[in-house]
């Protein structure tokens, strides 16, 4: 099988949440509760053990010129965020049972079965998707769509979004069809548009890329995330040397102490 | 196009609505709204941006570490245990205090025991604890953990356990002391990653406050370890020991530098180490386990006077108390930590440069 992957278009994103209600009746997950945030039509706010995509609404001041918007109006534009499946996952690397796994799909999947609710996953993701169902005691995120992927179907968010801002397919293919995307946007006069795809850092590459308007910060996607295993190094070198220290100086102590 | 839209049923008859007017309906809906307390964390204000310089409305990319209370007790249990386990070592292999060989086995042990309950008591399926031992990965320092505490319990446990055993025995034994020595080796190797690796636990995470401290962490961690075993030695009784004293000073030393080190360094991710609630604990942690029982023990000095012995059981009690404090606070850090989201999306370094 091969490797698969989101391309999420915020340029074609209407914001209709389609793919969060999808991805709540096809895993069975429950809601999360009601309230107004006040920010933009986001009462989403963020991932939890109980919610795998994210309608993110950025309200900025357009560009004069594209769209007919005045600077005086509001743009608006949507995102649907999701786990990014890192191609070195810290959440993976993390997890001292072994219930985290890299699927054939490429995709990373929590093992329901084999979890027993550490909650080091939850500190080790660098994008804050993954948390602890207090309830259930378990960790959870978003799982690729892992059964429907078997069955050989798309997962349920990219089913259902009417816009084909979430496409689902071959990474690779779909890598190249966001710079096209970015090349067509590009040739209509869309100048702010980025695809965010961060290769260049620890965590080489994820299975799900954006496009989004402006800068990629405005909708919480970080500049340069890292996988926590590039601190391993100095932290078991410290750890090392401070065991030495303390072992001499107890011998120290010892010898000193017994004139 | 819509600035010059003017409409019958507009609420707002007669004014165009653009920007401008749609902030001031925004500011007039932020004097009169009630506040709900405690709601402030989630919703900053109406008026939060999401932009290259607030991120997305200020809202925190990350996730703060959901461990209760029985993670930062484990880190106090887990290095207590350990760094007496090693003082118990040297204690008998010197053959100058066998009492003090005795209880600080005695709180290993104990440690050995509390250690492994906490922590599956803080996991969300505690009847799963099993699942930690089906695996080995170097790469991830809770699996690392895992196995040296297991080792350190195991270890421990049978140390006490052949003590009991050659008590009833003739002396004399040999190849029960050699076992026995293998055993207490082990226990003290166990137990110096014990006292450790929780500064690489935390500190080879996505919290910011955390990571940037992974160089200072496994020190810090280590130097609290030893303070809180000398100090409920010598509350034990052992507040003669000269050993003991010794270790007393140097593990304050440790912590007055780790402590000093946190208040030089100005770095927005070491804010949680310096206001608000967390940073409060971690100052009086620091205080109660650095210079607080450095200057006590120096006054209390060599001699073993009463006067002297006083001191320096008030400073094993403020070391004890500084080290639970201390734990408490590195977690209650990273949970501050990770509400900063122009640390953790990079726009505090970015705005500096």
């Amino acid at each position: 099988m091969s490797v698969t992957g989101f391309l999420t278009d915020s340029t074609l994103c209407i914001g209709c949440k389609a793919c969060e209600v999808a991805c709540k009746e096809w895993n069975q997950i429950s809601d999360d509760g009601l309230m107004w945030s006040g920010h933009s039509y986001d009462n989403t706010l963020a991932f939890g053990a109980e919610t795998w995509r994210h309608v993110k609404f950025v309200e900025s001041t357009p560009i004069p010129g594209l769209g007919g918007n005045s600077p005086e109006s509001v743009a608006w534009s949507f995102s649907s965020d999701v786990c990014k499946h890192c191609e070195k996952a810290g959440c993976l690397e993390a997890c001292p049972t072994g219930a985290i796994v890299r699927t054939e799909f490429g995709g990373v999947f929590i093992q329901p079965d084999i979890c027993n609710g550490c909650a080091y996953c939850v500190v080790t993701c660098p994008f804050g998707v993954v948390d602890r169902n207090e309830r259930d005691g378990r960790a959870f995120k978003c799982t690729f769509c892992y059964d429907r992927q078997h069955a050989g179907l798309e997962p349920a968010c990219a089913k259902a979004c009417p816009t084909k801002s979430i496409q689902f397919g071959e990474l690779e293919s779909l890598r190249r069809a966001a710079d096209q995307r970015l090349n067509e946007l590009e040739a209509r006069g869309v100048q702010d548009a980025h695809i965010y795809d961060p290769r260049d850092t620890s965590i080489e590459g994820t299975h799900s890329i954006f496009i989004v308007r402006a800068d990629p910060v405005a909708y919480n996607l970080p500049p340069a995330p890292e996988v926590p295993t590039v601190y391993l190094r100095r932290g078991w070198t410290a750890a090392a040397v401070a065991a030495g220290m303390l072992l001499a100086g107890t011998v120290l102590a010892f010898l000193g102490g017994q004139q | 196009m819509m600035n010059h839209i003017r409409s019958e049923n507009q609420l707002d008859r007669g004014r165009p609505i653009s920007e401008g007017r749609l902030m001031e309906i925004r500011r007039e809906g932020e004097s009169r709204v009630q506040r709900v307390p405690g709601a402030d964390s989630i919703s900053a204000g109406l008026s939060a941006r999401a932009d290259a310089e607030s991120g997305y409305y200020g809202l925190p990319l990350l996730k703060p570490p959901r461990w209760k209370w029985e993670v930062p007790a484990y880190l106090f249990t887990g290095g207590a245990a350990g760094a007496s386990a090693v003082i118990a070592a040297m204690a008998r292999l010197s053959g100058t205090d066998p009492l003090l060989a005795r209880d600080a086995q005695h709180l290993a042990t104990a440690g050995a025991l509390v250690s492994p309950i906490l922590l599956s008591s803080d996991l969300g399926r505690p009847t799963r604890f099993l699942n930690m031992l089906r695996v080995f990965k170097p790469q991830s320092p809770m699996s690392v953990g895992t196995w040296i505490l297991t080792g350190f319990s195991a270890s421990s446990t049978a140390v006490s356990v052949l003590d009991l055993r050659s008590n009833h025995s003739r002396a004399g034994d040999k190849g029960l002391a050699i076992v026995q020595h293998a055993t207490l080796g082990f226990a003290a190797l166990m137990g110096l990653g014990l006292s450790t690796y929780t500064g690489v636990l935390i500190g080879a995470t996505a919290i910011p406050v955390w990571h940037e401290n992974v160089g200072m962490l496994p020190y810090h961690f280590g130097a609290s370890a030893l303070g809180s075993a000398v100090g409920l030695l010598e509350l034990a009784g052992h507040q003669a020991s000269k050993p003991l004293g010794l270790l007393g000073i140097g593990a304050a030393c440790a912590e007055t530098v780790a402590g000093a080190r946190i208040e030089i360094k100005s770095d927005r991710a070491l804010k949680p180490l310096k206001s608000g609630k967390s940073g409060w604990l971690t100052r009086l942690g620091g205080l109660l386990s650095g210079p607080v029982p450095l200057v006590l023990r120096l006054l209390a000095g060599r001699r073993s006077s009463s006067n002297n012995q006083k001191l320096r059981r008030i400073a094993a009690a403020s070391c004890v108390a500084g080290a639970v404090l201390t734990r408490a606070a590195w977690i209650s850090a990273g949970s501050a930590s990770t509400k900063d989201a122009a640390v953790s999306l990079g726009l505090a370094n970015r705005s500096s440069k």
